[in-house]
């Protein structure tokens, strides 16, 4: 747990006060996503989303929500606002492989006569 | 953009071919407002649907019913969140759509307005509202739009315990003591008609349905889904020994449909226009809550900002 | 230890009332409170938090169910924890004093909350150890659990006592008013002093150190003043039967419908 805050040295009051105006007085909290990983070796998939103010808000919310029924072994937590995608304009050139790339995958390649294993 | 007939035309062929819409893809403003109509109302009924059945968890009769009615209603609280954070993969805020419910403006589903009044309605409830619900969600869990799609697929798979659980609270009561059976009997003969309503008007009289299930938010029409109701929960009505109050049922033997009587629409039009027995009450309750939570929420935020403040400058 | 799977045989020199008593106590904590934080859903400051509380109040009647359900083995005279939940009086009760007051704002709910937890984290992690081994493997699952209710509870008591001047006040004005329920946490009577001398329970007074340490340590970093030591009233406690008039309104709505078909089956 953090420790309290107090007036941090090289912040003022003034600044601080206008840090609180800033933020809305009942506004959202701001929005997680959360990616979950239900067993050993697995990747962490993406599970939903939530709202909270804080990481261990994030945390504490995340397994209540998307974890409770078990089958969780791992949780991630994200603000929202800290993932860039791909926009939906870019699906074209941005991934498309190309058919000339064939030499990324491993169909391009004999392997020499009587390997079994590669 | 929108009012280009080809990018359109190229949207709905992706709808007709399977394809998943995602919250960055190109989309009518229309079907962003229709989804954003859609998936509130659904987030609505599963928050105000909380309150009636919450209204027994301090009265269950064993330990057992009290965790089993509170996991489900803590359930409904998840459904009602997945769907809110769906709805704001459309840009719309959940402070916004939540304000809308309750200065009146936005719908909820029909049922949660009325009223429970025995344990019995409890059983009753998982039975036939959650059943009717499970009916309508299982085509929604291949919605067109992704975020909709996948929040029920995780919906559909936590419902399933609450018609279970429900049938089975209704299947002891039926064969239990009378006084049971008198109590479940009266329940079902209060929900019965309300439920069949869930499904909302005859077709003819629904003005959204040809444009929804083209842009395939809506997969079947409200005739067919209720249809399909009323033929699975008649057999399991007759399996534990309770009637249906409706004289009309009968069962077809060419169709293989239950045909059954016609609904009060004016009851209907009644509850949906904000008349009900409950709304007030439905509404109220969830206004208190909001407005004495109001305090904690801004706490919540301050606190953050604080812990911000003194670690930017640290850092500094 | 004694102790093969299943059986009940608490250690030869504990007199069953003991244990039946010392069970009793543990469950009826937590089915009033759980029966309490239950009293949320659906009116939380927040959805996420319904969840949370929904969550804690599960946790808490799973473990008094265990506990009763143990305390009905015990006793041997066929009542299990359904009987012993809905069809006991006021007076039979054995929770705390604290447990049973109302939920009040979030914020006295959760000065609550956070008072018991550590009380409960202290209380199970000492039970662990116990010489009943039925006891103990309730204790040691019932320990994760309240691990994280401690957590969440003093999560939420740093965030309400250093958020707003509103918040601070209404969590300052709760822990004054709830502090006078916690001697009676800590005061050991014969049944305790039973119950530690036969290795199944806990030394009251030691796990108050570790208490007062701990809500201290959050207290303050919560901004908050630890309010002035309050003595404990002379007298029977709660735990002797002697509850305050909250209980039987809430019993009275726990107990109703099960009260109103005995013998029936639901």
């Amino acid at each position: 747990m953090t420790s309290p805050g107090h007036a941090a040295a090289g912040l003022g009051a003034a600044d601080l006060a206008a840090q609180a105006a800033a933020l809305p007085v009942d506004g959202q909290w701001p929005l997680w996503e959360v990616f979950t990983q239900s067993e050993q070796g697995a990747p962490h998939e993406h599970a939903g989303s939530l709202h909270a103010v804080d990481e261990e808000q994030a945390l504490q919310n995340a397994r209540d929500v998307y974890a409770r029924r078990g089958g969780v072994i791992s949780l991630w937590v994200v603000p929202a606002a800290a993932i860039t995608a791909s926009s939906a304009g870019d699906s074209g050139p941005f991934f498309d492989p190309g058919a000339a790339k064939a030499y990324r995958h491993p169909q391009f390649y004999k392997a020499p006569r009587g390997v079994r294993v590669l | 953009m929108s009012d280009d007939p080809a990018v359109m035309a190229a949207f709905e062929a992706r709808i007709a071919n399977g394809e998943s819409i995602e919250p960055k893809d190109w989309m009518p403003e229309r079907y962003r407002k229709q989804l954003i109509r859609m998936m509130s109302q659904h987030a609505h009924s599963e928050i105000v649907g909380m309150l009636p059945e919450g209204n027994w968890i301090t009265r269950a009769p064993s330990l057992r019913r009290k965790v089993g009615l509170l996991a489900k209603v803590q359930d409904e609280a998840g459904h009602g969140l997945y769907i809110y954070c769906g709805v704001e993969t459309l840009g719309a805020d959940r402070t916004d759509i939540i304000a809308q419910l309750l200065d009146g403006r936005a719908k909820y589903s029909s049922i949660f307005n009325y009223p429970t009044l025995t344990w019995a309605d409890m059983g009753v409830i998982g039975w036939l509202v959650d059943g009717a619900a499970i009916v309508n969600q299982t085509l929604l869990a291949k919605a067109s739009y992704g975020p909709y799609a996948r929040a029920m697929i995780r919906i559909c798979k936590e419902e399933n315990f609450h018609k279970r659980q429900g049938y089975e609270m209704v299947s002891v009561l039926a064969a239990g003591t009378p006084a049971q059976k008198a109590m479940v009997q009266d329940a079902v003969n209060r929900f019965w008609w309300p439920s069949l309503m869930m499904f909302g008007p005859s077709d003819v009289n629904s003005p959204n349905s040809a444009e929804l299930m083209r842009w395939g938010i809506k997969r079947k029409s409200n005739d067919e889904l209720r249809q399909r109701f009323v033929n699975l929960t008649v057999t399991q009505a007759i399996a534990v020994g309770l009637t249906l109050p409706d004289p009309a049922l009968r069962y077809d033997d060419a169709t293989e449909n239950w045909d059954f009587g016609e609904i009060d629409w004016t009851e209907f039009n009644q509850v949906v226009r904000g008349n009900g027995q409950c709304n007030q009450e439905r509404l109220d309750t969830r206004r208190q809550a909001e407005r004495e939570g109001a305090w904690v929420r801004e706490a919540a935020s301050a606190y953050a900002a604080k812990q911000r403040a003194s670690s930017t400058s640290v850092a500094a | 230890m004694s102790g093969v799977k299943g059986s009940v045989t608490p250690p030869p020199a504990v007199p069953p009332n003991v244990l039946f008593e010392a069970l009793l106590r543990l469950g009826d904590d937590r089915l009033v409170l759980g029966h309490r934080v239950s009293q949320w859903c659906g009116h939380g400051p927040i959805l996420e938090e319904d969840i949370a509380l929904a969550n804690i109040a599960l946790d808490l009647v799973g473990q008094a169910t265990m506990l009763l359900h143990l305390a009905g083995e015990v006793e041997g005279a066929g009542r299990d924890e359904d009987a012993l939940a809905y069809f006991r009086d006021e007076i039979h009760f054995r929770n705390c004093l604290l447990v049973e007051q109302p939920n009040g704002d979030f914020g006295v709910t959760i000065v609550r909350q956070f008072l018991f937890d550590v009380y409960s984290v202290v209380m199970f992690d000492a039970l662990a150890r116990s010489a009943h081994p039925e006891l103990a493997a309730i204790a040691a699952k019932a320990l994760k659990e309240v691990k994280y209710h401690l957590r969440h509870s003093g999560d939420w008591l740093l965030k309400l006592g250093d958020g707003t001047i509103e918040s601070h006040d209404r969590v300052q004005r709760a822990l004054n008013t709830l502090w006078r329920f916690t001697p009676e946490l800590f005061a050991a009577d014969d049944i305790d002093r039973a119950a530690l001398a036969a290795g199944i329970g806990p030394d009251l007074s030691a796990m108050q150190a570790q208490w007062i340490s701990i809500v201290r340590d959050v207290v303050e970093r919560a901004t908050l003043a630890m309010p002035p030591d309050v003595p404990l009233r002379a007298g029977r406690t709660a735990r002797q039967g002697a509850h305050s008039e909250h209980l039987g309104h809430m019993l009275a709505e726990m107990q109703i419908v099960a009260r109103s078909h005995p013998g029936a089956q639901w």
